[in-house]
């Protein structure tokens, strides 16, 4: 986000368009772009694993700066991101299956279905906020969730739909190495989307109802619609997320979209900071490596006789869940403003080094 | 229609209802006292209803030891968490303080699983007769001493908040934090102390559910259920808490009877609070009883 970073000295912004840039110099926008092409290169380096993992961490961060969006910038409470995900998942395959629209056409509109059904459990948020639309969200998540079990005609049920691979111009794309420029194109494009989104008109009112909706509402923003708004915005961006997620795995079961994954969307976006694009990114990435990481260091442990033993082995499914839910509580108490935070401070400090005054 | 199924259906659901009443009173408690939605209260229940177990069972302890041990055990809980993980919250952001309560519910419910499994456990057997004869209809004695319970705890919260010395502090500290501090009440001891009875009598609840069902994670379900009935009853009124709790129960038991008699869905009774509970957010946001709030800017 413009707005935070730190400038040389006597570089002062003179116009309101300089404020808003996304990026503050010419020096951050081309290491952007060289990070970009880094990026890229990561399958000719790295193994299949890591390309694994990115391939999560991108459709999951589409979905959570959805979230964000709702959250952190618009300040209403979504319990039931994870349904929303799901239901992008489920009509993105139906999408394809039924009509034939191609896989990389069915995902836009896999998100515009999602975004109708964000809008209708958004319809509460005109009347209700903060706690209440809480709850709201959270009954949203158990009717989708029951809906996913009950809809045959829509998710095939109990036996999960069948999601084909995305084929771009004649190219089926069934493996990791060419899904990866996929979502790779998917992440910065959505990325971009949302930057400049905060950006315009409609961004500033997000803020604005965030920040004092009442003030919002006598400066003439009419609360409803921008509810309303972000609400579709946020589930258009859990939709696409969850498409890509369903054409990757070319299976989407029923069983996958619980409260415990719109816990890890939360987590996500609290870890990396409320309202921060930049931000969302870290805290998927974070969010995405913490099981991995307990993993291995489960299995370093495992040297030592206590830790190889089977209750420790066994219970690894719980020690990965304890973690998730013990990093947002610390985060919380420590560093409520999240990674993006952090990330502000360890730059001003070698900034101004050694000098930190 | 078939009258004995429906009328055995809706006395469980009275029953259950109640049990939901009691947990949702909890809840209201603490969010009354201290202005925090604790999505945790399940995992109250879960812990609580473990803990007992592993008083009877694993250290062969007499029930009622054990059952006092659990009391103290919960108590000392309830305050720790409210010293350790709440405090350092107040005064941050709603979502902050559900997102907290939020992780402690998966840590909590992870964290079980782990030290106690997975599966299903049973109390050892404390009454002796399984199931009484009233008015022609089989019921567990568990379920009436579920039932009696709960009317207890009413009961005790009604007394306490009525006449001792620390519920009307509480009350005091509920109804403004600056005038209850001026006049000599500890605000820090009032939020312990309602986190400590709320985690006591919730611990309670969970005790009783398991002795009827058994004890596993599906405890922490009654966590989220409780919501539909706080709402339902107003966030901030206990006497709402019960009546919800005890609508909750019957409407559930009532869907059962309508799915399975009717409809044949299959889950409906699962799912149709969480219907009731949107349409009244969107009717009556502030339930039977709760008070509006009025800002101002």
């Amino acid at each position: 986000m413009a707005g935070f970073s730190i400038r040389p000295c006597g570089d002062f912004r003179t116009t309101y368009r300089q404020d808003t840039r996304i990026f503050d110099t010419t020096y951050i926008r081309n290491a952007a772009i060289l990070g970009i092409f880094a990026v890229a290169m990561i399958p000719f380096v790295l193994d299949g694993y890591y390309v694994n993992l990115f391939i999560q961490i991108s459709y999951f961060a589409i979905a959570a700066l959805g979230l964000n969006i709702l959250v952190g910038f618009t300040g209403q409470i979504s319990l039931g991101h994870a349904a929303f995900f799901g239901f992008g998942a489920f009509a993105s395959a139906w999408i394809n299956n039924t009509t034939g629209i191609p896989v990389l056409l069915s995902i836009p509109l896999a998100g515009l279905m999602t975004a109708a059904v964000g809008m209708l459990f958004g319809l509460p948020a005109a009347r209700i906020k903060g706690l209440y639309l809480a709850i709201a969200t959270l009954a949203a998540q158990f009717i989708l969730e029951d809906f996913f079990a009950r809809a045959e005609w829509f998710t095939g049920g109990s036996y999960g739909a069948a999601a084909n691979p995305i084929n771009v111009f004649g190219y089926e794309i069934y493996d990791d190495f060419s899904f990866f420029y996929v979502a790779l194109f998917f992440l910065v494009v959505m990325y971009l989307l949302g930057t400049n989104l905060m950006r315009t008109r409609d961004g500033r009112a997000f803020v604005a109802v965030r920040d004092h909706y009442l003030s919002a509402e006598i400066m003439g923003i009419n609360l409803t619609k921008y509810r309303l708004m972000s609400f579709a915005i946020s589930s258009f961006y859990a939709g696409v997320g969850g498409a890509m997620y369903g054409h990757y795995l070319g299976f989407v079961s029923a069983e996958g979209f619980t409260i415990l994954l719109s816990i890890q969307f939360l987590g996500m976006i609290i870890i990396g900071g409320l309202g921060s694009v930049k931000g969302t990114l870290m805290g998927t990435v974070f969010m995405v490596l913490l099981p991995e990481v307990m993993e291995s260091g489960v299995s370093a442990l495992s040297v030592f006789e206590w830790a190889s033993s089977t209750a420790v082995t066994d219970g690894l499914a719980y020690i990965k869940e304890m973690a998730i839910g013990l990093a947002i509580i610390l985060f919380l108490i420590f560093e409520p403003d999240g990674l993006a935070h952090r990330w502000q401070q360890i730059r001003a400090y070698w900034k101004l080094y050694p000098f930190s005054y | 229609m078939n009258f004995e199924l429906l009328f055995q259906l809706l006395l469980n659901g009275l029953i259950v209802g109640t049990l939901y009443g009691v947990v949702a009173m909890c809840f209201v408690l603490i969010y009354k006292s201290t202005q925090i939605v604790n999505f945790a209260q399940g995992e109250f229940l879960l812990i609580g209803a473990w803990v007992c177990y592993a008083f009877l069972v694993e250290m062969q302890m007499p029930f009622w030891l054990g059952f006092l041990f659990t009391l103290l055990f919960m108590m000392a809980f309830g305050v720790v968490l409210q010293m350790v993980v709440l405090r350092p919250m107040i005064g941050e952001p709603i979502i902050s303080v559900i997102m907290v309560t939020i992780g402690l519910s998966i840590f909590f419910q992870a964290a079980t699983k782990w030290i106690f499994g997975a599966t299903t456990a049973t109390y050892p057997q404390v009454f002796e007769t399984r199931s009484v004869n009233l008015l022609g209809m089989q019921i567990e004695t568990a379920y009436i001493m579920s039932f009696v319970i709960s009317l207890f705890i009413m009961a005790g919260f009604y007394w306490f908040f009525k006449y001792s010395k620390l519920g009307l502090a509480m009350r005091a500290t509920a109804f403004d934090q600056q005038v209850a501090q001026s006049l000599g009440i500890s605000v820090k001891t009032v939020f312990a102390m309602s986190w400590a009875i709320s985690a006591l009598v919730s611990g309670v609840a969970g005790i009783v559910i398991g002795m009827v069902n058994g004890v596993s994670s599906a405890l922490s379900v009654i966590g989220i259920k409780v919501f539909p009935a706080v709402i339902l009853g107003g966030l901030d009124s206990i006497v709402g808490a019960i009546v919800g709790g005890v609508i909750i129960g019957l409407l559930e038991n009532t869907a059962e009877f309508v799915d399975g008699q009717y409809l044949h869905w299959g889950n409906l009774f699962s799912i149709a609070p969480f219907y009731v509970l949107i349409i009244i957010l969107c009717i009556k946001p502030y339930g039977l009883f709760g008070t509006k709030d009025i800002e101002r800017i």
